[in-house]
């Protein structure tokens, strides 16, 4: 575990994807097969959701880009800036809970990845203060994790995952665990921080109704072993609350809601 | 660590009765201690108890204070022997625990003999130890024998408690071995760790007391295990009592010390230091 998450291979972005999974497969230890082949492409600056129900593989998947796990058949590419060397440095992770290392205050733990990185102090505070900026936690620097809402914690995983300024944003379920409104008002400062910042985000969740209002396209995944269902495409320029209320809105709620359905029968509740 | 005063609003707000029912708690026990002394004191004297069979509290006190000189001399020795078998023990064993962690290899050979060391009544292993070893060596390696086995596998339990997240988020980073540990899983293990502590403490009085009773017959010794030894050759019981009373007062001291160096260390984040309110 000392090594740098090496599996992925990388190459230089000319072709515009910012990852592209051919033929993935990954059976664990215990035999069972929790993926694939799955093939996906995702285009630099793109804003992905997978989808589907508990144990359909699109977590394991999230896993296999990081490069925290390796795939036991096929290839994971994940583009990389010329002048980044490592993995770790091009790819922020969001885990479904917020990870946080309860001994140190906010600061610290959005400064982590740079002080394994060995950054200058210097340099490292400048990117530290960005990144509390940017979610919003300029004022609970100093606060310790147990003393901070969910959404807070949450918030503090996602400036962790900005701080080094990676290309690619991978999340899995962050906000399954809040409630509605911390998860509305964080999914709105989420757009907004994809809009300014312009990062590929693949975003995993179980939930049709965050998938459809965040992502411009919705990756339906069948479940056991996790395969590609279907993909439908959100074409919608403009989002924010007027979006979340409209007739589109829920036609397309509709139409991925029917994308995934099909996929259930059969299959034993999870 | 840096700090920072967070509002304890709800300690203000602290319902009158939680404090009445903490004075009560710090008050019953001191009540049922004077209750007790008083009632020895009556029985010895109501039933002309002669003080060599049973001496009363008053008689213990004075003995305490007529023989303080003895007695703190003792006392000094036992404290020294039980602080350096407590020092060894700590650092003995979070230095094992970490190799082990580091080395399962090691772990696997060792650890065994580990367990064996602990199993074996340390009061039966005292008297070898006295043959081979100098009398004041083999005193402190008694301490340190019951002292460092809850060290140890207290370290090693925090050690693998690390969170899984947070392991993976230090592989994704890329984190070294050395920045694992220190940052990771040193962290992690602290409150194991001072757990670990808090019960060797305690041991290694007791692993201390335990060699300087079966050292009493070799003689030298003069820590306070040996004095109540000594004292009940004599039969000179007001001093053994008094002798016990200070072992006692002395494991509540190095009790409270741990417990309290726990609570400073830990009191920022760790659930078992924090106040109900949070």
């Amino acid at each position: 575990m000392a090594e740098p998450a090496a599996s992925p291979e990388s190459y230089s972005g000319t072709s515009g994807l910012a990852v592209s999974l051919r033929g993935v497969t990954k059976v664990y230890d215990s035999g069972v097969m929790a993926l694939g082949p799955l093939d996906l492409d995702v285009r630099q600056g793109e804003f992905v959701s997978l989808l589907g129900p508990s144990g359909c593989g699109k977590s394991t998947a999230l896993r296999l880009i990081a490069g925290l796990n390796t795939p036991t058949s096929g290839s994971v590419r994940v583009s990389h800036r010329a002048d980044q060397t490592r993995a770790g440095y091009s790819i922020g992770f969001v885990f479904q809970e917020p990870t946080l290392m309860p001994w140190a205050n906010v600061r610290e733990n959005v400064r982590l990845p740079l002080k394994l990185a060995r950054a200058p102090v210097a340099d490292a505070n400048a990117h530290v203060n960005e990144a509390l900026m940017q979610a919003g936690l300029s004022e609970f620097a100093q606060a310790y994790p147990r003393e901070l809402s969910g959404g807070m914690k949450m918030r503090v995983s996602l400036a962790r995952a900005l701080v080094t300024d990676p290309d690619i944003l991978l999340m899995d379920e962050p906000f399954a665990a809040l409630d509605e409104i911390t998860r509305f008002r964080l999914n709105n400062d989420l757009l907004s921080l994809w809009r300014n910042l312009r990062k590929t985000v693949i975003f995993v969740t179980h939930s049709v109704f965050e998938s459809v209002y965040l992502s411009q396209r919705v990756v339906v995944m069948t479940p056991r072993p996790g395969r590609l269902g279907a993909e439908i495409r959100i074409d919608v320029p403009e989002r924010g609350e007027d979006f979340r209320t409209s007739a589109e809105y829920a036609a397309y709620c509709r139409e991925v809601s029917h994308a995934l359905t099909p996929l259930q029968s059969g299959q034993p509740g999870s | 660590m840096t700090s920072l005063e967070t509002p304890r609003l709800s300690a203000e707000q602290a319902a009158p009765q939680s404090r009445a029912l903490r004075l009560v708690r710090i008050l019953l026990p001191i009540v049922v201690l004077a209750a007790g002394i008083a009632l020895w004191e009556l029985v010895v004297r109501l039933n002309h108890i002669p003080p060599y069979v049973l001496p009363a509290p008053v008689a213990v006190f004075r003995t305490l204070i007529t023989d303080w000189p003895v007695l703190s001399r003792s006392l000094l020795t036992t404290l020294v022997t039980t602080l350096e078998g407590f020092v060894a023990a700590a650092i003995g064993g979070i230095a094992l625990a970490l190799l082990f962690n580091q080395s399962k290899w090691l772990e696997y050979s060792l650890f065994p003999y580990a367990v064996i060391l602990q199993v074996t009544p340390v009061i039966a292993i005292a008297p070898l130890l006295l043959i081979y070893l100098p009398q004041q060596t083999a005193v402190v390696v008694c301490a340190w024998i019951v002292g460092f086995f809850p060290v140890l596998s207290n370290t090693t339990l925090g050690l693998n408690s690390v969170d899984r997240n947070l392991a993976g988020l230090f592989q994704l980073y890329g984190a070294s071995r050395m920045q694992t540990l220190r940052y990771l899983k040193l962290p992690s293990a602290l409150p194991f760790m001072l757990g670990g502590l808090r019960i060797a403490g305690g041991l290694s009085l007791i692993g201390a007391v335990v060699a300087e009773i079966a050292a009493g017959s070799a003689g030298a010794g003069s820590g306070l295990a040996y004095r109540i030894a000594e004292s009940g050759y004599r039969l000179n019981i007001p001093r053994m009592f008094a002798a016990l009373l200070l072992l006692s007062a002395a494991g509540i001291v190095i009790y409270g010390l741990l417990a309290l160096t726990s609570h400073l260390v830990l009191r920022r984040w760790h659930e078992s230091a924090l106040g109900k309110e949070n």
